[in-house]
């Protein structure tokens, strides 16, 4: 039974979060460094680079770093308070275990890791190997995504391995391997500016990728026309030349409206779709259902917006298309991906300067942290586990039989599924925080307390790992060294600033410690993250992301390297599909033909208002490092429900209420903010936030067949005005989830 | 390559705040953020705006300090009071047109920004302007900014009757007229030209 240890108010007395504000040595100390670090944030597929200022051994703040081109300097107000997690009074210095009624108590490194090895032991022989599952997350570096995958499928001998990337870039993943035939972002960020026409699709840049909001400017200043889907109005589709407020959900009414009056007008590049893509006769057929009429009702705006759109996406000489977790956290999230990149194929206009596509990825290795093979379906170099010819690859990089390597596994969502049920009976996850992330929070920490044993490897105490037998005191990405891999598919380096405080260990290091428990040790000789690259480059070698040629010193050097990288003098692949050459075996672009479908839980009589959730531009993910640094939490402090003020009349809600917000599992209690930025049938509330201030307790657990992401920006709610909550969780600091 | 000029784009701004927070690292005033981010109305509109001190050519705040204790360097940057003179009147904080000075009770002095003096002295770029994502704060020359900006930069100011000149420049609209701030009518007709422009409800009308 792993049921709190103790009460949610004595955990965070002890763990926190608390808000730090002071940086090491106070305000009035010198800011003097010792040394400045070069490396990157860690928040966000941006991966901006930094320098970190470091004195007497602590990271005492940062310095702008100009010379890293992807960002030139620029950060957001994330990046610029990350330093202080290091000397953090919250952070976890011993590993930990738990004493029913007690909380934790610090334990030796040798028994938490013999106890966790003896319970993996007890529990896949009393249960099977597949019942001790393992969740990574896309914070890791590469090196250690690449080990997690090696630990689950070589030490630990479970198939169920999958990671927190699985909230975040699958859906566009999927979309784009089964048209472009590659899983990355088309484009370095170089060719924005340089487009004529910017579709931007569910993608709040503003506050999700701030530093990309330059390159959409710089676009803007040179004439380009930038068109903006969103449920609510954001700070980019404020001055955008049109904002398409499109209903949650209705995005393919925009897309498949777009290429029906592309169609018609003749603005479909015919000569390039003979020569270089196959399944267009299908699109074709599907698109005539989607004559703007009545595409508008799908999207829920108005039919001219749609034919304005066509007209300034068809005809233009450069484009570029960006989308991120707006149109991806759907039960279509694929569908909706396909549906946008059918208006890039079709134009012909990819694989040079200024045109082409990206996605925005969401997490900080994002991109790389699904490439190494700790994702349930992949492989090292993004090799699929269910091809023979790839199996058999990697075992021989491991050293281990082709059918030693479990075949393909649960992903987040059943995984946490299969703990409910009973299926699942032991679990290890590092930097996943699955209490505030995953759908349906009330069914996901009844799951938690279901296991048998949980351990947990963590620099912070997070709301999921109070539910933890065992916690790992680990590093921060400050604290260890390897690569990323950011938006642009570039691989740069995380240099380490400082040591771990106290007894903290990189997670690395845990996992080969564990692996040397359950009898794998000589696989997991790694004395250092350089030497996982190392194994990791010939893992990839021939792989569909190949970094083999890539070495750190080449990353300093060249200010990162894009894979595929196949050999050490070949210059890295900034721009894919060049000449016209896609990913598949054919060459060729594959259209896919896409028609809506309703989401799986539309607003009805009872539940007659859409949920839809999303960022703030100062908190980052589910909180854990963002809501422990106190400038950032002052400045939003308690997640709001956005509402539209016809909707708020209708409610008798005036501005700063508090409202209940209450879906068919669940239900938070949260101030409301009155806009006229929103759709008046929808509202939206930000879901960094823990307990009764968890937007994640309305959402709907249901996910894409095809990405298995979750629908998080689409539920059926009803919402009523309520008193100030006034319990022990509502008295809490807003950052441990209390109101103010 | 010509002198270094502070622009402010107003259309640029994502409100994000990495100026504010960046600027409380600056390690003369380490704690305390010299610049401002203003949300209009947010009730109608989620546009923003960045204030940095925009260190008139003959500053106001520094003509009604009784204690002469602002003051310009060569460069035309406007400093903080200086603490030995002092007085923390607050006539500077109720005189500044851009309301950039504010008075700090706890330390009994005037603060406000002075351009990053202490990195702009030895050729770095203001804090703010270096971190803005969206460089709605740039610090770059004029022929840059012709180059690569649609806008036109102004530094002239008409309040009401008055002119005042800043070293810091806005981005304005290319056919814009100058600026002219003057009072606002009390039925607020002024104040509010783009409130029903960014009505979501409105714009599903048609």
């Amino acid at each position: 039974m792993a049921r709190l240890p103790a009460s949610i108010p004595d955990l965070v007395a002890r763990f926190g979060p608390h808000g730090q504000i002071t940086p090491p040595g106070g305000w009035s100390a010198s800011g003097e460094p010792d040394r400045l670090v070069k490396t990157h944030c860690c928040f966000c597929g941006q991966q901006c680079g930094i320098q970190l200022k470091v004195k007497n051994e602590k990271v005492i703040g940062f310095e702008p770093w100009e010379d890293f081109p992807f960002n030139r300097g620029k950060l957001c107000p994330k990046g610029v308070k990350r330093y202080l997690q290091n000397e953090h009074p919250d952070r976890l210095l011993t590993p930990l275990q738990r004493r029913d009624e007690a909380g934790f108590e610090p334990i030796a490194w040798n028994d938490a890791l013999d106890r966790t090895a003896a319970e993996m032991k007890r529990i896949q022989s009393k249960y099977g190997p597949d019942a001790f599952a393992v969740l990574g997350g896309a914070s890791f570096t590469n090196e250690r995504a690449y080990l997690m995958g090696k630990f689950a499928r070589v030490a630990l001998g479970t198939a169920n391995i999958d990671y927190n990337g699985r909230l975040c870039m699958v859906s566009a993943a999927a979309a784009s391997k089964k048209i472009l035939g590659i899983d990355r972002s088309a484009n370095p960020w170089s060719d924005i500016p340089l487009a004529d026409v910017i579709l931007i699709a569910g993608a709040n840049v503003a506050e999700c990728a701030p530093i990309t909001t330059d390159y959409l400017w710089r676009a803007r200043e040179r004439g380009a026309k930038i068109i903006v889907l969103d449920p609510r109005m954001t700070p980019i589709a404020r001055t955008a030349d049109l904002f398409i407020p499109v209903r949650p959900g209705g995005d393919i009414g925009v897309f498949n409206g777009m290429l029906h009056v592309m169609i018609e007008r003749g603005w479909i590049d015919r000569d390039f779709v003979a020569a270089h893509t196959t399944g267009w006769e299908a699109v074709e057929a599907t698109i005539r259902n989607y004559a703007p009429e009545r595409a508008a009702k799908i999207a829920g705006v108005p039919a001219s917006m749609i034919v304005r759109a066509a007209e300034m996406w068809g005809p233009a000489a450069t484009s570029f298309l960006l989308h991120a977790r707006g149109i991806e956290h759907h039960t279509k999230g694929v569908e909706n991906c396909m549906a946008a990149l059918n208006l890039v194929v079709a134009t012909g206009r990819i694989g040079r300067e200024g045109c082409g596509y990206a996605m925005i990825t969401g997490q900080g290795n994002g991109q790389g942290g699904r490439e190494q093979g700790q994702k349930c379906d992949q492989l090292p170099g993004a090799r699929d586990i269910e091809n023979p010819e790839h199996r058999r690859y990697i075992a021989g990089v491991w050293g281990v039989p082709e059918d030693s390597i479990p075949h393909k596994g649960l992903s987040a969502v059943p995984i946490v599924e299969a703990i409910h049920d009973g299926r699942i009976k032991g679990l290890l996850s590092f930097c996943f925080n699955p209490a505030v992330s995953l759908p349906d929070g009330n069914y996901v920490r009844a799951a938690l307390e279901k296991l048998e044993f949980y351990a947990v490897g963590d620099f912070f105490l997070s709301e999921t790992a109070r539910y933890a037998d065992i916690v790992f005191a680990t590093a921060l990405m400050e604290e260890d060294e390897g690569t990323t891999t950011n938006v642009e598919g570039r691989v740069i380096h995380h240099r380490r600033a400082v040591a771990p405080p106290g007894d903290a260990r990189e997670d690395w290091r845990v996992m080969c410690d564990l692996a040397d428990r359950l009898g794998a040790g000589e696989k997991f000789r790694f004395q250092s993250a350089a030497e996982i690259f190392e194994e990791l480059r010939v893992a990839s070698r021939g792989g569909v992301a190949d970094y083999y040629g890539i070495t750190w010193d080449r990353i300093d050097r060249e200010f990162g390297v894009c894979w595929p990288c196949p050999s050490i003098g070949h210059p890295g692949t900034p721009r894919l599909y060049e000449g016209n050459t896609f990913g598949h075996a054919d060459g060729r672009a594959h259209f896919q033909p896409v028609d809506w479908r309703p989401a799986a839980e539309e607003p009805d009589e009872e539940f007659p208002v859409i949920l839809t959730t999303g960022r703030v531009v100062s908190q980052y993910l589910s909180g854990t490092q963002t809501r422990r640094i106190g400038s950032l939490v002052a400045q939003y402090p308690q997640p709001r429900c956005e509402m539209h003020p016809k909707l708020a009349a209708t409610l008798g809600v005036a501005d700063d209420d508090f409202v209940c917000v209450e879906s068919r599992r669940g239900q938070i209690v949260v101030r409301a903010t009155v806009v006229r930025t929103i759709r008046p049938d929808t509202v939206f509330v930000p879901y960094h936030w823990p307990h009764d201030r968890s937007a994640n307790n309305c959402t709907v657990r249901a996910i894409d067949p095809v990405s298995n992401i979750p629908e998080y920006k689409i539920c059926a709610v009803r919402v009523r005005k309520v008193d100030p909550p006034a319990d022990a969780l509502a008295s809490l600091a807003t950052e441990a989830g209390g109101v103010a | 390559m010509s002198e270094l000029a502070f622009f402010i784009d107003y259309a640029r701004c994502i409100g994000c705040k990495a100026c504010v927070q960046a600027c409380e690292e600056c390690d003369t005033h380490r704690g305390q953020s010299m610049i401002h981010l203003e949300t209009i109305r947010r009730a109608d509109s989620v546009q923003t705006a960045p204030q940095v001190c925009m260190h008139c050519e003959d500053p106001i705040c520094a003509q009604v300090c009784p204690a002469d204790a602002i003051k310009k360097t060569p460069e035309g940057v406007v400093q903080s009071s200086l603490k030995p003179r002092c007085i923390g009147c607050s006539n500077c904080v109720l005189a500044c047109p851009f309301g950039v000075p504010k008075y700090d009770a706890h330390i009994d002095q005037m603060m406000k920004c002075d351009m990053c003096y202490d990195r702009t002295s030895i050729g770095k770029k203001p804090m703010c302007a270096t971190v803005c994502p969206s460089q709605a704060l740039a610090f770059t020359t004029l022929e840059e900014i012709e180059q690569t900006r649609d806008g036109v930069p102004t530094n002239v100011w008409r309040f009401g009757g008055e002119t005042v000149r800043t070293k810091v420049f806005v981005m304005l609209p290319r056919h814009a007229p100058g600026i002219h701030v003057d009072v606002v009518r009390r039925d607020g007709s002024m104040v509010s030209p783009g409130a029903r422009g960014e009505d979501v409800a409105a714009m599903l009308e048609g």
